[in-house]
């Protein structure tokens, strides 16, 4: 696995010692035979670093999936968007994230809150995919 | 033997437009430091008449009459943005040399046996999909030849953005042919007038003169480049950047600088980012040099542009140490009564590995090593400038920079996300 953290914000990924115990006199500790890497949130959240961003949610037009304003989408873009992924798309210049819908009219772009109507997407829209979004941090306190 | 020149299609311009997609399809211009001079162009704003490296001031008019969009230059971004480029290149193909931070060359041998062009294609489009950035590739079987077929991959639509030099003679005559030797890789304006005089007006006459008589007329480095045209493999990879000898920090003022205080600023500043940079490529310089220089285009007004040096003993890379000698000799340098428009300061001797302790040094080294140590993790989670020292004054982004038109940092910075509806 590549330095993921490095690679996303040039930042190094922290690093955890792989010896706890100092062994200066006496006996060492027995933990180190079990010591294991640290768990690295980046390893677990993102499997493909190059084309990773992230965006921060503004509105609350995805709530009813879980998508809050101010949460932290973290958005793949080498994934092709598929019908029913939620996903980040440019409509009129803007961000916007919505699901993905297909049906007999065609794509569309469904929002989870009542008073979103969902956008069509017609051969006279400019929307366009951005990205797809893989997961979504949302603070709980 | 088979390389391929990736070029990010007028890279900074195509940054900006992956995080606001507002400029797609506008002519978008991104200028130098302190919003100088024109350094990137979106294909539209060539085609509304704005010059590489054209003064600002000079397209103003373009820039009201076509709605231009200017952006000044957010290098945390351009840099982040390379790096992903180049990733994403390296899941294709294992040797890359990064050339600059929007040219990278491959080493196509270890791919024998696969279809080059469609392999460069593959890359093409997955570079694109994954970091938004358009890139055109050459391949050619010497990196001079690549650079061509580059070329001629971002002039000519029909290529689609990759172009492999041809094996046919005829056809790469042609190629060559109609290629001007000003243009070609390594030779430019001041080379390409002298061969001119000498009657060879296109690569193709480049690449049939004999190499003794190149070598004659100028140096090896031309008659290799004549070689390679002629697809003689001179130059190989570079995968590791070789180490670099000096290190050189330096900047024009926004303003002209007159009060020993702000050159006091800029210099410890420069002395602090040369620091930092030698730490993270792990090397020690022996010799620090400072240069402070008058306007030299006011000629109405006092001229003074001096530098001078220190022995540095033993070499080291602390930021204070480096700061209080570059600023000692700034202060010999300084000279009231004039406007100074730049000024840098250079880091030489340098090497690599093992540090020489001194003798009878009074800096606990080990404890400098520590501080250093400390001071960069902070500067590259928190961003750089968090920490810094109190010489270098406090707004060290906005303090010496005229950056009027700066897009956020999107990718590097928390604070700065792409905001998403």
């Amino acid at each position: 696995m590549p330095d993921v953290c490095k690679a996303i914000s040039g930042a190094p990924a922290v690093r955890c010692p792989l010896l706890m115990a100092r062994v200066e006199a006496g006996f060492p500790s027995p933990a180190d035979d079990y010591v294991e890497r640290a768990l690295d949130l980046n390893e677990e959240l993102i499997a493909r670093p190059a084309a990773t961003f992230f965006l921060r949610v503004s509105g609350c037009s995805m709530e009813g999936a879980g998508i809050h304003d101010g949460d932290l989408l973290i958005v793949d873009r080498s994934i092709s968007p598929a019908p029913n992924m939620v996903i980040v798309a440019v409509v009129d210049g803007e961000f916007t994230v919505k699901r993905l819908r297909q049906s007999s009219a065609g794509f569309m772009l469904e929002a989870a809150h009542p008073n979103y109507p969902p956008i069509s997407i017609g051969p006279d829209t400019e929307i366009r995919a951005w990205g797809v979004v893989t997961w979504v941090i949302h603070r709980t306190c | 033997m088979m390389y391929a020149l990736a070029d990010c299609n007028n890279f900074y311009a195509s940054c900006e437009r992956v995080f606001d997609p507002k400029l797609v399809n506008k002519p978008v211009i991104v200028l130098s430091n302190n919003d100088g001079c024109v350094v990137a162009r979106s294909q539209e704003a060539k085609q509304v008449g704005i010059q590489m490296g054209q003064p600002v001031f000079e397209c103003r008019d373009i820039i009201r009459s076509h709605a231009v969009i200017v952006r000044s230059s957010n290098y945390a971004l351009y840099e982040d943005m390379s790096r992903r480029v180049v990733s994403a290149i390296l899941h294709f193909i294992p040797d890359v040399e990064i050339y600059s931070i929007d040219e990278a060359f491959c080493d196509l041998a270890p791919m024998a046996g696969r279809d080059f062009d469609k392999l460069c294609r593959e890359i093409r489009s997955a570079v694109l999909q994954w970091t938004g950035i358009p890139v055109s590739i050459g391949i050619g079987s010497t990196k001079t030849l690549a650079k061509i077929a580059n070329r001629v991959a971002k002039r000519d639509a029909s290529t689609d953005a990759v172009y492999r030099f041809p094996c046919d003679v005829n056809e790469s005559r042609r190629v060559l042919s109609e290629t001007r030797v000003e243009d070609v890789w390594g030779i430019g304006r001041r080379w390409g007038r002298r061969f001119r005089q000498l009657g060879v007006q296109s690569a193709l006459d480049l690449a049939q003169m004999p190499p003794s008589i190149v070598r004659s007329h100028f140096n090896v480095t031309a008659m290799q480049t004549g070689m390679e045209l002629a697809g003689v493999r001179c130059h190989e990879l570079e995968a590791a950047p070789a180490p670099r000898r000096t290190l050189v920090r330096s900047r024009s003022f926004g303003e002209a600088v007159k009060r020993w205080d702000e050159m006091y600023q800029a210099i410890a500043s420069h002395a602090t980012r040369a620091a930092e940079k030698l730490r993270l490529e792990g090397g020690v310089a022996g010799r620090l040099s400072v240069f402070i220089q008058t306007n030299r285009f006011r000629q109405d007004q006092p001229q003074h542009c001096v530098s001078g040096s220190c022995e540095l003993m033993p070499s080291t890379n602390t930021t204070p140490v480096l700061v209080e000698h570059a600023s000692s000799i700034g202060r010999q340098l300084w000279k009231p009564g004039h406007a100074y428009k730049k000024a840098g300061v250079m880091l030489s001797e340098i090497t690599f590995g093992e540090m020489q302790g001194a003798l009878f040094s009074s800096r606990d080294d080990a404890h400098d090593a520590r501080l250093m140590e400390v001071l960069d993790r902070i500067n590259m989670t928190m961003g750089s400038g968090t920490l810094h020292p109190a010489a270098t004054g406090r707004h060290q982004r906005t303090g010496f920079m005229r950056q009027e038109h700066c897009s956020p940092r999107y990718t590097t910075r928390w604070s700065e996300l792409p905001k998403v509806i």
